[in-house]
């Protein structure tokens, strides 16, 4: 009986470890795993150093918001300096409530970021 | 001796790799010593030089490079913020903002290395006659505290015309939001592929850091 149980116990941890690896591995295929969900990061910083104008800083915050809700849904974490970009471009559309919550958001996610972060803040302050 | 040991042999490994992937050249394991005796945590990444004729070259390729190092494990300062940030401080460019001081740069921002790059080739959009796409890179990363010259290396991709079929890069346009702007140049995807080439090479390239699963304390 005991070994009964206990090998019917480890069937099914197999099996959940097997359906486990299958669905890992399609999130694989169609996506190099990664580290963080990256969204339209890069791509924004680009599109706002080609055309400004074609990008205005209102429609890359939105973009990234989105982003984040899509990566907050998937349990994914977004990128070292994600939310010190994000907060930058609030300050840039003149919401500084909201600038300041990024930043501090970065700080906290990444104690890396704190100098800087810190000057940053200083800076925001002094603004507002 | 024995931690040496220990992280020749995946370098070994993947010269193996390399070569099996390069053709023809060999390659020389970088030697990290230094790396191995200042590890960094952050990394801060200034705007590239700009030796090509393609004024776009700067900001195409510096929207690039934030992914493969973060995605290595270590923490990226925001290239755009930092960009403006220098700016707004008295350092318009590229240029001026790599000859700063090494402390001045790690007192503003904490940094524990800086990441110099300079791009050798970077070919325009403009250049609609040519048929291949060229982007050459290379890349200084500097203790900040100390100066030190942590790494080194090259990264080099070409691109033939029509071509889209490249393993490298199809993996990683899988990973980000493709073309906000229609006006996307070609040399700023080939970009993400010579960052393959600089970052990504186990004996030449940047060791996995904190961040990745990978790391080796």
């Amino acid at each position: 009986m005991w070994l009964n149980s206990d090998a019917r116990k480890r069937a099914t941890a197999n099996c959940s470890a097997a359906l486990l690896g299958a669905v890992l591995l399609a999130g694989c295929a169609s996506r190099p795993a990664t580290l963080y969900s990256w969204g339209s990061y890069e791509e924004g910083i680009y599109a706002s150093y080609v055309g400004r104008n074609d990008y205005p800083v209102e429609k890359q915050i939105s973009q990234l918001e989105e982003d984040y809700q899509q990566a907050r849904s998937a349990n994914e974490h977004m990128p070292p300096g994600w939310h010190a970009h994000l907060g930058y471009l609030y300050y840039e559309a003149g919401k500084l409530d909201q600038a300041r919550q990024e930043l501090l958001t970065e700080k906290s996610t990444y104690p890396e970021s704190a100098v800087f972060v810190d000057r940053l803040l200083n800076n925001l302050s002094k603004a507002s | 001796m024995r931690a040496l040991q220990k992280s020749m042999r995946p370098a070994m490994l993947s010269a193996v790799a390399a070569l099996a992937l390069g053709g023809c050249q060999t390659i020389k394991p970088y030697d990290y010593t230094n790396f191995r005796a200042h590890p960094p945590r952050s990394i801060l990444v200034l705007p590239p030089l700009n030796e090509s004729n393609a004024v776009e070259a700067t900001y195409g390729y510096l929207s690039t490079v934030t992914y493969p190092i973060a995605e290595r494990g270590y923490y990226v300062f925001p290239v755009a913020v930092v960009d403006q940030f220098m700016k707004d401080n008295g350092l318009p460019s590229a240029h001026e903002m790599q000859e700063a001081p090494l402390a001045k740069m790690a007192e503003i921002t904490g940094a524990d290395a800086v990441l110099f790059l300079d791009l050798k080739q970077y070919d325009s959009k403009y250049q609609v006659l040519a048929s291949v796409t060229r982007v050459e890179v290379t890349a200084k990363l500097l203790d900040s505290r100390s100066g030190i010259l942590l790494w080194e290396g090259r990264g080099y991709a070409e691109q033939g015309s029509g071509n889209s079929g490249n393993i490298l890069a199809n993996l990683v346009a899988a990973a980000v939001t493709q073309a906000i702007n229609k006006k996307t140049d070609r040399a700023h995807e080939v970009s993400r592929v010579a960052n393959v080439n600089l970052f990504d090479p186990e004996a030449t390239g940047l060791p996995y850091g904190p961040y990745s699963a990978k790391y080796e304390k």
